[in-house]
């Protein structure tokens, strides 16, 4: 793993407001791909009966996640910014576990890069969700 | 009969006001993300106040894709449990109802939701309204769109698929 890249990719998640007040975390960042994780929060509760936390924070972790593996990608220049995001809730993420987001960009063309991602909780075998889209390529 | 009875009009109104509170209280996210919702009649209109910690990127600066992608799906959510609720009100208006605050409500659940980014997000208020396209025995779809200075501007839209509590499986809307 490149330091440079290491570095620009922690400072880059220092400086997303959005992403510390949700607590995200890099875990890991390579080349086109990144890891970030993001604690169970009670104030992330979207349904109070199970205790199961808000779609929309899955979302915002998938969000940050792909948009950081894009950046971390050798042919990617600059910031980016999201274009098209789909996500697929495949099913409610335990209560009290940590959420897990693997992103891979895996095509860079002049103006678009194309990323999928993963959303795990404790049990490795089943994703919690994925996610699919489209980040502006080149300078913002 | 009792229909057009003002005083009874009144309450019926209060109800509906009650029943939305519970249901936007209920849910730690939306005080969290500071999202809150404005009824006028059946119509619902989904507000979130600006905080700096909705920025994503502070350069420009901008709202945070995540945080625009969650006030839609919470959007889209309270309409469609909103929606639910309504119809039970309306249909026993004259029976107490049993939504109270300390009420849990049993909530949709995603399966999936896509948003278009049209625009940046600018920091400052914005807005949402869901319409409900479809909702069936097995699922809903919505369709949400979000402005902030101007409501033709739409600087970001979204399709969402749900599954519906049993209680609202009862009729194609």
């Amino acid at each position: 793993m490149n330091l440079d890249r290491t570095a620009k990719a922690f400072q880059f998640m220092e400086a997303i407001p959005h992403a510390k007040l949700l607590g995200i975390w890099f875990e890991a960042i390579g080349k086109g791909t990144a890891e970030m994780h993001m604690k169970y929060d009670r104030r992330f509760i979207g349904d109070p009966i199970t205790g199961v936390i808000h779609g929309g924070a899955v979302f915002a972790l998938l969000d940050t996640c792909c948009g950081a593996a894009v950046i971390s990608h050798p042919e990617q220049k600059g910031l980016t910014a999201t274009i098209d995001l789909r996500v697929d809730y495949m099913r409610s993420a335990n209560p009290g576990d940590t959420i897990r987001a693997q992103a891979t960009c895996y095509n860079v063309t002049h103006s678009v890069s194309f990323v999928r991602a993963v959303a795990l909780d404790n049990d490795n075998d089943r994703p919690v969700a994925t996610a699919a889209g489209a980040f502006v390529s080149g300078n913002l | 009969m009792a229909k057009s009875c003002p005083k009874h009009a009144h309450a019926l109104k209060q109800k509906k006001n009650e029943a939305l509170a519970v249901v936007v209280h209920s849910i730690p996210y939306l005080h969290f993300m500071g999202i809150s919702f404005d009824r006028r009649g059946d119509d619902l209109t989904a507000i979130i106040r600006y905080h700096d910690s909705l920025i994503g990127n502070p350069s420009l600066p901008a709202l945070h894709g995540g945080a625009i992608a969650a006030f839609l799906e919470s959007s889209a959510l309270i309409e469609l449990s909103w929606r639910a609720l309504l119809k039970k009100i309306e249909a026993s208006p004259l029976v107490p109802h049993d939504i109270k605050p300390g009420t849990q409500v049993e909530m949709p659940k995603t399966i999936d939701f896509t948003v278009d980014y049209l625009r940046t997000g600018l920091p400052r208020d914005a807005y949402a309204r869901a319409s409900v396209r479809r909702s069936g025995r097995r699922y809903a779809s919505v369709f949400v769109e979000a402005w902030q200075d101007k409501r033709s501007r739409i600087f970001a839209q979204a399709t969402g698929h749900f599954l519906v509590p049993s209680t609202e499986l009862d009729e194609e809307t």
